[in-house]
This record gives structure tokens, C-alpha cells and sequence, in this order.
């Protein structure tokens, strides 16, 4: 049980040493990459089985025990996530390698993208204040090196903010650990619960909304976002399709994490959900003035982390379900738009609405992939967006919270309207511009299975939110991760 | 927390934030310098009281707290790698544009004169 907590860590770091060694056999790569992702997904998949079934599991590293060691823990919302984000990593990889642009024009794609896997895998599964600090580094690094590798001087600008914007948020959450530090003398999570009821309730309401801030510009809420529409669209594009699905996620995911075991509420946090109400409108707002593929859907991630910190806000544990719920379907389907808006631009040569058209003319099987996921991202029902944003909207009125659930259900008619102005610019019309090239089978193939994956999220709804809802409840309940995490 | 390692912290986030508000990039640079090495002064007060070594001896005389002495490490060695490659890509970016200003996300300022001309 313990091997399997590590090894989500130990696969990628090694297929990326391993990778390195291979750096001239584009082919070894390639093959080894896939393989890791895989096996990656098949572990991931068989410790929320095994975690489900018999409760969190804790893994000391190097034999120090918790609260002295640095330990990993696999509850139901680490192992969750963990599956999901190996399937958009593994479905990303097998794109790009199929696009075989990326890896050939940056000799680096595969060790880095495996780097970028372990920081992710790590961030979840930690259970140590500084761990998330360093698990944030290895993730950010990664991407620092993906997103500016082949930025040429039209980039370079917009990935130099991203890169500044990273650092500075790291700065921040390190002064935040050393804060946290000298009020209550641990790093370790379970320990920290504890410690903190007798930190004075000011004190603990500060370090609270540091941590909160900091996680939020990772994340990109309002108004701390400004970075990622900026510079999330010049990377190429399978790289932003795995920023888009995996990177804020994660910063949603530390902040869900930290919120609910060390800063625990009773009531509706107000401040979180106005947070929440604003990240919507103004991401969604921002969204229908672009008129680029990519800077569209770039808006949209900032609108639907609003959604998550909404079900945060709740503070209950239908809302925390339903944010884990709607972080296991945007994983998905923000993956998928990224992959289908690169089709668009292989096929058209570029993603400017006014120039491309005509797409599903040409390539009806890119239309035919974008309109499943463009749908759930709105949030219509048969699917998947739709399971995520009922529970979020049943869990506000349960929890009396009716404003903010107007405001989310007049954003998501805002996004049905940003996705039908997709739709009518890029796949109606006259074909317009160019025919550069056909999509390639394989980047078709996997942006396909994912799409699958987002249909079969809308399928298993009813399995999804009780495991989701088994999680949330573990979430609020601090004692039995302190137990668990402490006694082991 | 001495005063003298707080004060020092709290003037290296003042002088990092004032250069990093900047246009220039070799200002950003440094003034990231200068908060990283706050965010390591703050976190070496958080171990209590300085001027002991880091080891429990038989006597039970006091000692310092090591742990954060260890994140400290951590931290730095983070912030060098970081710095360098920023750095490189400071450098790569004056190569590319022969400007080490940072400029506007023109798409944004684009779209931002879209609506004016149009309101």
C-alpha cells in the first residue's frame, strides 16, 4: 500500500531520468513517455480503488514518521484527482507525439513533461506545508521551461509575465510557510490542524487569507489572474492544453486542501464566494471580448475556477463534492477545447476568428469534437459540465446561498453564447484562409478519447458524486485525517 | 524573531516590491532577488531564538531550531536555479526585441481600443 502512494512520484521522475539518457532516440522517448503515462493512469486508478475501499493511505518517506518526516497521503480527493490528471496527461502526450512538432522542435519535451507530472503528482499527495511549496516549483519550473522553449519575439514578452508572475507567487507562499512556521512551529498538514486552535483566531484568519492568495494567483481568481490570458495561448499547443487542464487545477486543488484542514469554517465564507461571483463574470466578460481561439478559452479557465471556489465557499459537503465533481469534469474538458482549438490552427493556420472558417466543411470530425465539449464547458445537460454545475447549484440553495447561484447561471448562459461564437467563426460559414493541412489520425484519436472520458464523467454522475461526496466528507473532517496521518 | 532580522526582511519585500513594480527587466530581476532572500530571512526568524547551534546536547543546554535552517537551504537553492533561468531568459528576450523593457500584452490593448472606438 505504501509503494503504491509513491509510485504516481517515483514512475514519472525515473521515465524522465531515463528519458534524458535517451535524449537522441526521438523514437525511445516517445515509447517510453507513453508507456510512463500509462502506467502512470493504472496506478493512479488502482489506489482510488484501494483508497476508497479502505480508507486514506499514509506513506512516511525514508522511515521518518509524521509529524517529524515529510509524508505522502492518498485520501479519496488526492487519489481522484490523481486519475484524472494522469488521463489529460497521458492523452495529452499521445497528441502531441502524434502532432510531432513539439518534441522535435524542443529536444527537452519529454524528460520536462514527465517532470512536470511528478510536480503535479507530488502536489497532490503531499501532506506537508513546504512539500506543496516545492511540489509547486517542480511543477512550475517545468512549465517555465515548456512555455518559453520555443517562444520566438512576438512570445517572449507574455511568457517573461507568466514567468515573473510564478516566481513572486512562490516568494509569497514561502513567506507564508515561514509565517505559519513561527505561529505554530510545523509544516506537517495533520499537525498543523491541530496546532493552529491555539493560534489566536486573528492571527489564524491572516495566515488563512495569505494562503488563500497565494493559491489564488496560482489558481487565477479575480482579481488575480491577469497573467494567464496573457500567457497561457503562446504556448503550443498541447503544451497550453496541459496548463489549461492541470496547472490552476492544482492551485484549486491546495487551496480546497489547505481551506478545509487548516482554516475550517462553519458558515459560508462571503468573502470566498463574492471572490467566486466575480472570477465568473469578469473571466466570462473577458472571454466574449477576444476574438481568438486560444485567448477565449484562456478567459474561460479563469470563469470556471469560480465555479470550484463557489463550491469551496459553501464550506459544506455538497459543495465541496460538487467543486470536486466540476474539478474532475474541467480537467477533462478544458484538456479537450485546448486539443480541438490546435486542430483548428493546424488545419486553418491560425486561431483568429476572423480568419478561419468553414471547419466543418473541411474536417467534420474536428466540429464533431468540439461541440461535446464546448456544450459541457456551458453546461447543458446530457452533459458532463451539466452533472458538476446541478450539484454546485443544489449545494448553494442547500447552503441558502441564492445570489451567487444567480450569478453562476447567468455566467454559464455567457459561455453557451462564447462557445456558439466559436462555433459560428470557426467551423460555419465559407471555408476562408488556407487549407494547410489535415489533422493527423492520431492527435484526432486522442483529442476523441478524451471527449470520451467527458461523456463518460456525464454517464457515471451518480458513482462520481458519491465518491466526490465520500471525499468532501473526509474533507471536512479534520480529526480523522489527523488520525490517520499521526497514528501511522 | 530579533528585531534587527525582521526589520532587514521587512526593507528587502519593500525594496523587491518597489523594483519589481518596474518596467525594466533587470530591475524585476533583482527585485525578485530581494524578495526571495526577505521570504529566507523570515523564515530563519521563524526559528525562535538565534545564537545557539542546531544540536541537542546531554546537558540540555538551549539549542536553535533546525528545521527551518533545512527549508532555508531548500529555498535558496530553488531561488538560484529560478534566478538563473530567468536570467537566461532576460537575455534571450534582449537578443530577440534589443529592449529590456516589458511591454504591453498589445492583443489586450487591441481589444481594450476595440471597445472604446466602438462605445
Amino acid at each position: 500500500m505504501k509503494t503504491l502512494v509513491t509510485l504516481p512520484l517515483v514512475v514519472p521522475l525515473a521515465a524522465a531520468a531515463l528519458s534524458l539518457l535517451m535524449r537522441r532516440f526521438l523514437v525511445a522517448q516517445r515509447v517510453l513517455g507513453i508507456t510512463a503515462a500509462t502506467a502512470s493512469l493504472g496506478i493512479a486508478l488502482a489506489l482510488v480503488v484501494r483508497v476508497d475501499g479502505t480508507g486514506p493511505a499514509v506513506a512516511a518517506l525514508g522511515g521518518w514518521h509524521p509529524p517529524l518526516g515529510i509524508a505522502l497521503v492518498a485520501d479519496r480527493f488526492a487519489a481522484l484527482m490523481l486519475v484524472v490528471a494522469a488521463a489529460a496527461l497521458l492523452g495529452v502526450l499521445v497528441y502531441a507525439v502524434g502532432q510531432g512538432r513539439v518534441d522535435t522542435a524542443m529536444p527537452g519535451f519529454h524528460p520536462v513533461y514527465q517532470v512536470l507530472a511528478a510536480g503535479v503528482a507530488l502536489g497532490l499527495l503531499t501532506g506537508d506545508l513546504f512539500t506543496l511549496f516545492v511540489a509547486f516549483e517542480v511543477m512550475l519550473i517545468a512549465s517555465y521551461v515548456l512555455i518559453t522553449a520555443r517562444a520566438g519575439a512576438a512570445h517572449v514578452r507574455a511568457t517573461l509575465t507568466y514567468v515573473v508572475v510564478g516566481l513572486t507567487a512562490s516568494a509569497l507562499f514561502l513567506a507564508t510557510v515561514a509565517l505559519i512556521y513561527a505561529a505554530a512551529g510545523t509544516v506537517n498538514l495533520a499537525d498543523l490542524a491541530g496546532r493552529l486552535d491555539g493560534v489566536s483566531p486573528t492571527i489564524r484568519a491572516a495566515l488563512g487569507w495569505l494562503l488563500f492568495m497565494v493559491f489564488g494567483i496560482k489558481a487565477a481568481i479575480f482579481p488575480l489572474f491577469f497573467w494567464l490570458p496573457d500567457s497561457y495561448p503562446t504556448a503550443p499547443s498541447p503544451v497550453t492544453a496541459i496548463f489549461a487542464g492541470l496547472l490552476t487545477k492544482v492551485g484549486v486543488y491546495a487551496m480546497i486542501r489547505t481551506q478545509t484542514l487548516l482554516f475550517p469554517s462553519d458558515e459560508p465564507s462571503q468573502v470566498m464566494l463574492a471572490l467566486a461571483g466575480l472570477t465568473m463574470v469578469v473571466g466570462v466578460l473577458g472571454a466574449i471580448a477576444q476574438s481568438d481561439i486560444r485567448r477565449i478559452l484562456s478567459f474561460h479557465i479563469v470563469s470556471q475556477i469560480g465555479y470550484m471556489v463557489m463550491g469551496l465557499g459553501f464550506f459544506t459537503v455538497a459543495g465541496l463534492a460538487a467543486a470536486i465533481v466540476f474539478l474532475v469534469h474541467q480537467i477533462v474538458v478544458k484538456t479537450v477545447l485546448f486539443l480541438v482549438g490546435g486542430l483548428v490552427e493546424d488545419t486553418a493556420g491560425t486561431g483568429n476568428l476572423a480568419k478561419v472558417g468553414g471547419v466543418l466543411h473541411r474536417h467534420p470530425l474536428v466540429a464533431l469534437l468540439y461541440l461535446p465539449a464546448a456544450l459541457s464547458l456551458a453546461g447543458l445537460p446530457p452533459f458532463s459540465g451539466f452533472v458538476g454545475k446541478l450539484a454546485l447549484v443544489q449545494a448553494g440553495f442547500a447552503a441558502s446561498q441564492a445570489p451567487v447561484v444567480a450569478v453562476s447561471l447567468a455566467a454559464s448562459i455567457l459561455t453557451l453564447f462564447s462557445m456558439a461564437k466559436i462555433w459560428a467563426g470557426a467551423f460555419w460559414g465559407q471555408p476562408t484562409g488556407e487549407d494547410c493541412r489535415r489533422p493527423g489520425a492520431v492527435g484526432l484519436a486522442a483529442t476523441g478519447a478524451l471527449v470520451v472520458a467527458s461523456l463518460a464523467i456525464a454517464v457515471v454522475a451518480q458513482p462520481l458524486l458519491g465518491l466526490a461526496t465520500r471525499a468532501g466528507a473526509d474533507l471536512l473532517a479534520a480529526d480523522v485525517y489527523r488520525a490517520v496521518v499521526l497514528g501511522g | 524573531m530579533s528585531l534587527v532580522l525582521a526589520l532587514t526582511a521587512g526593507a528587502l519585500f519593500a525594496a523587491g516590491t518597489y523594483l519589481l513594480l518596474q518596467r525594466l527587466l533587470t530591475r524585476i530581476v533583482v527585485g525578485l532577488g530581494l524578495i526571495a532572500h526577505g521570504a529566507n530571512l523570515l523564515l530563519l526568524g521563524a526559528a525562535g531564538r538565534p545564537g545557539a547551534a542546531p544540536i541537542i546536547t546531554e546537558g540540555g543546554a538551549a539549542y536553535s531550531d533546525p528545521l527551518p535552517q533545512a527549508l532555508v537551504l531548500t529555498a535558496i537553492v530553488i531561488t538560484f536555479g529560478v534566478t538563473a533561468f530567468l536570467l537566461a531568459l532576460a537575455w534571450r528576450s534582449w537578443a530577440l526585441t534589443r529592449s529590456d523593457a516589458v511591454e504591453d500584452d498589445l492583443e489586450d490593448r487591441r481589444i481594450a481600443r476595440l471597445g472604446r472606438s466602438g462605445g
